[in-house]
């Protein structure tokens, strides 16, 4: 369906990536926020307190950000389109609903303008080593979906994907912006509410009756129940059966895992979602993401301009990571130069779906600041020898 | 036996709280002479009597014994994670302000690991049901030491005797800002019931603790004997003092427990305060959430 | 319970009476019941229900006055009492059936 156009700021604007990301929840039809402040993070929610109140949604500041998460979760069974937003300490906390949310289904967002780390770090500095987190951080085997935004422009574009993906995979998506792009003033245009889709919340068309909250059909995913609207449902962290009852049994458990960690999976090629450039007859390419990616295409091109054969990647969703695509170019290219904020995360990603056949460089950076081009250029020069 | 056969009209006859049971599920997990089951009956006698719309109510549990009360009742129930069924409850209630939101939880749940999300809950007058079962002790987990265990009382983490001084709840709640605070034991079901079908009707941070007996832990533990015996207690030394301040209302080891309805005020809610503030404020630019959620529908 | 003398409308006012339904399978033998029933109407019987736990049994259901006690103490959903007047019938042919049912011995 249609974007609802109360929500969307149709025009061009001079945003910060915070704001853009909020002016795309609203867009994307987002009506319930619970938050906790944290910077860098606090913009977001600071521009949905402003305009919520005109929209018909509700901002509440959580006491902390176990409560944000847990509102969001609760929220989100009321058929509303729920975020929160966060930085990495608040990450933290919010992995014990991160893991509810992914167990009961629910589909929310979930915002992390990443920071140095770790513990309280560098509040008001880039970093990105929140990217595993965001995969493994909860306990337990399931699956979710993150992605990773540029800029301010992409940082509103994405935010309305990262809540379509949460519908289509009833899942919780992980919004992985860094500070720098959350803090970056650019140009976002927002088009017209018409132009924008948005995938409703795939309610049930079932009686109560006859509605188990976690029925599936073969390949399917189970159907949305409202609470309120008479079905009288039941849900659970604990391992659940189809109708959401707590069953204690392995086969109960192999049911859930399998549907949790399939329905990503299962689903990669079509969540995947990367940007490339000059790979065809690469010797060398270039894998980053988030702001990184702004500073590695300078890299590849000086590197290019040494006469090298170098190919940019650039992730626009990191997870699930594009892993048959990087063990394709693995056949075909010398080596991998990952650029990243943290010390080496996607890296192993890459050097994995590489498996053996290139070799991987990682360039670390402990967070604070973004590397300078001179520091990937000297690694892919080392890295195309 | 699930059913009983009316041997006068020869009709088969079910409890009359069947219509608010999960029934598959019953027998429940609760041990024998554990309180948890009175109480749910009490909740939804109280509920039928009241007259609300049923599908309007949403049940949320936390962890634990009482946690699992969400799973018996044939209501929207949510068994949340370990401290957060209130914040799960207010995102309930703020995404949908017409449902009836109750949080059925144990004490170890809702002011042990969930004592912050309880307190600023109460603070804000969050219009929400919370019946915390009180008995004294993390049950689920094998009889752990609670913030409620009373002074020297023995349990599997203070095996010589807590040492820690315990909440007194209902003045936890009332100084918290919940406009309705009662306390009664298993015991008192008449009254209990009768609290729970008054709160129901209000609006507000309803706090109703209802004190029972843990047989398998608790009382095991102190050599309290069962619950039968813990109801005698009850019987012989529990007062009732409607209106008493809250501050004097706090339980020793098998003192007396004071029970009663403490607090009743009418005080605008969260919501009733945020539609007044931005109501006056914004004036027409003004846009609530409709009583029925923000869900975007197609156009 | 005793009265000290007898109530001065004691002519007028009829009890009620009831007839107690015992679902002994769900019953895990906590004795809430036949404590704090007003009018001893129950006992625990010596026999067990599937689970192995002593059920009550109606020793007197002459003396019930469906005051729904029973029924709103029991945490196992398993003793409720319906109004006499609902079911109609003989209170004597009721007692007899009801005390039958819940006595049954079990293995």
């Amino acid at each position: 369906m249609k974007a609802d156009p109360a929500g969307v700021l149709t025009g061009s604007h001079y945003l910060d990536g915070d704001f853009a990301c909020g002016e795309g929840a609203m867009a994307a039809g987002c009506r319930f926020v619970a938050g906790y402040p944290i910077t860098p993070s606090t913009e977001v929610v600071e521009r949905i307190s402003r305009r919520f109140p005109m929209l018909g949604g509700t901002f509440i500041q959580m006491e902390d950000e176990l409560a944000s998460m847990a509102a969001v979760v609760g929220a989100a069974w009321t058929g509303s389109k729920t975020m929160t937003v966060t930085s990495g300490p608040g990450f933290s906390l919010m992995m014990e609903n991160i893991g509810l949310a992914a167990m009961m289904e629910t589909p929310c967002v979930v915002v992390n303008v990443q920071r140095g780390g770790p513990s309280t770090g560098l509040p008001t500095m880039v970093g990105q080593g929140d990217v595993m987190q965001a995969r493994w951080g909860s306990h337990g085997d399931y699956e979710v979906i993150a992605l990773s935004p540029q800029s301010p422009q992409e940082a509103f574009d994405l935010t309305i994907d990262a809540f379509n993906l949460a519908e289509i995979y009833r899942v919780p998506v992980m919004f992985l912006m860094d500070e720098c792009v959350g803090h970056m003033t650019e140009k976002v245009v927002i088009p017209e509410a018409e132009a924008i889709e948005i995938e409703p919340r795939r309610l049930t068309e079932k009686s109560p009756e006859s509605f188990d909250p976690y029925q599936v059909e073969e390949g399917q995913l189970p159907e949305f129940a409202r609470a309120g609207d008479g079905y009288r449902f039941h849900t659970t962290g604990l391992t659940h059966d189809e109708h959401g009852y707590p069953e204690m049994s392995v086969e109960c458990q192999e049911v859930n895992v399998s549907r949790l960690v399939g329905k990503i999976r299962d689903n990669a090629e079509s969540i995947v979602r990367f940007e490339e450039e000059g790979v065809e007859d690469a010797d060398v390419v270039v894998v980053s993401y988030g702001i990184t990616a702004r500073v590695a295409r300078l890299a590849v091109e000086e590197a290019r301009s040494q006469g090298l054969k170098v190919g940019f990647l650039r992730l626009v969703v990191i997870w699930p990571f594009p892993e048959k695509r990087i063990r394709e170019l693995a056949g075909s290219v010398g080596a991998f130069v990952v650029p990243e904020i943290n010390y080496g995360q996607i890296a192993l990603e890459v050097e994995r779906a590489a498996a053996g056949q290139a070799v991987t460089w990682p360039v670390h950076h402990a967070g604070g600041a973004v590397h300078s081009p001179d520091a990937i250029t000297e690694i892919i020069v080392k890295a195309a020898v | 036996m699930t059913v009983s056969t009316n041997p006068t009209v020869g009709q088969e006859v079910e409890h009359p709280s069947a219509p608010l049971l999960r029934m598959e599920r019953i027998p429940h997990v609760w041990c024998p002479s554990c309180g948890i089951g009175t109480v749910v009956k009490c909740y939804a006698t109280a509920l039928e009597r009241s007259g609300v719309d049923l599908d309007k109510v949403s049940v949320v549990s936390g962890i634990g014994c009482s946690g699992r009360v969400a799973g018996y009742l044939k209501l929207d129930g949510f068994h949340t994670t370990h401290g957060r069924a209130i914040p799960f409850a207010t995102g309930l209630k703020l995404g949908r302000p017409e449902l009836l939101v109750t949080v059925i939880s144990g004490d170890g749940d809702l002011v042990g690991i969930g004592g912050n999300h309880f307190i600023h809950a109460a603070r804000r007058n969050l219009d929400l049901l919370v019946i915390l079962i009180n008995n004294f002790i993390y049950g689920m987990t094998g009889g752990q030491n609670a913030p409620t265990t009373p002074q020297g009382a023995k349990s599997s983490t203070m095996p010589f005797g807590n040492f820690e001084t315990p909440f007194n709840l209902p003045h936890l709640a009332a100084s918290s800002g919940a406009s309705y605070v009662a306390r009664w034991t298993c015991l008192h079901i008449r009254r209990l019931t009768w609290s729970i079908e008054e709160a129901i009707g209000k609006k507000g941070f309803r706090f109703i603790e209802a004190v029972a007996p843990c047989p398998t832990l608790y009382a095991r533990l102190n050599k309290l004997g069962s619950g039968l015996d813990a109801m005698r207690f009850y019987h012989d030394t529990a007062e009732i003092r409607n209106g008493a301040d809250t501050r004097e209302v706090d339980v020793s080891f098998q003192s007396p427990i004071i029970c009663g309805k403490f607090v009743d005020e009418e005080r605008p809610t969260f919501l009733d305060l945020m539609h007044e503030h931005y109501s006056k404020q914004l004036g027409d630019r003004y846009v609530p959430m409709p009583p029925e959620g923000g869900m975007l529908h197609e156009r | 319970m005793r009265y000290w003398r007898d109530p001065l409308d004691a002519g007028q006012i009829e009890a009620p009476g009831g007839d107690v339904h015992i679902l002994a399978d769900r019953c895990k033998g906590c004795a809430f019941c036949v404590e704090y029933c007003p009018r001893q109407v129950l006992e625990m019987s010596p026999t067990f229900n599937r689970k192995g736990y002593h059920p009550p049994e109606i020793v007197d259901i002459q003396a019930c006055v469906n005051c729904g006690l029973c029924e709103m103490i029991c945490p196992e959903f398993a003793i409720f009492c319906i109004e006499l007047g609902d079911s109609g019938g003989n209170p004597a042919g009721v007692s007899a059936l009801a005390g039958a049912e819940a006595g049954e011995v079990r293995p």
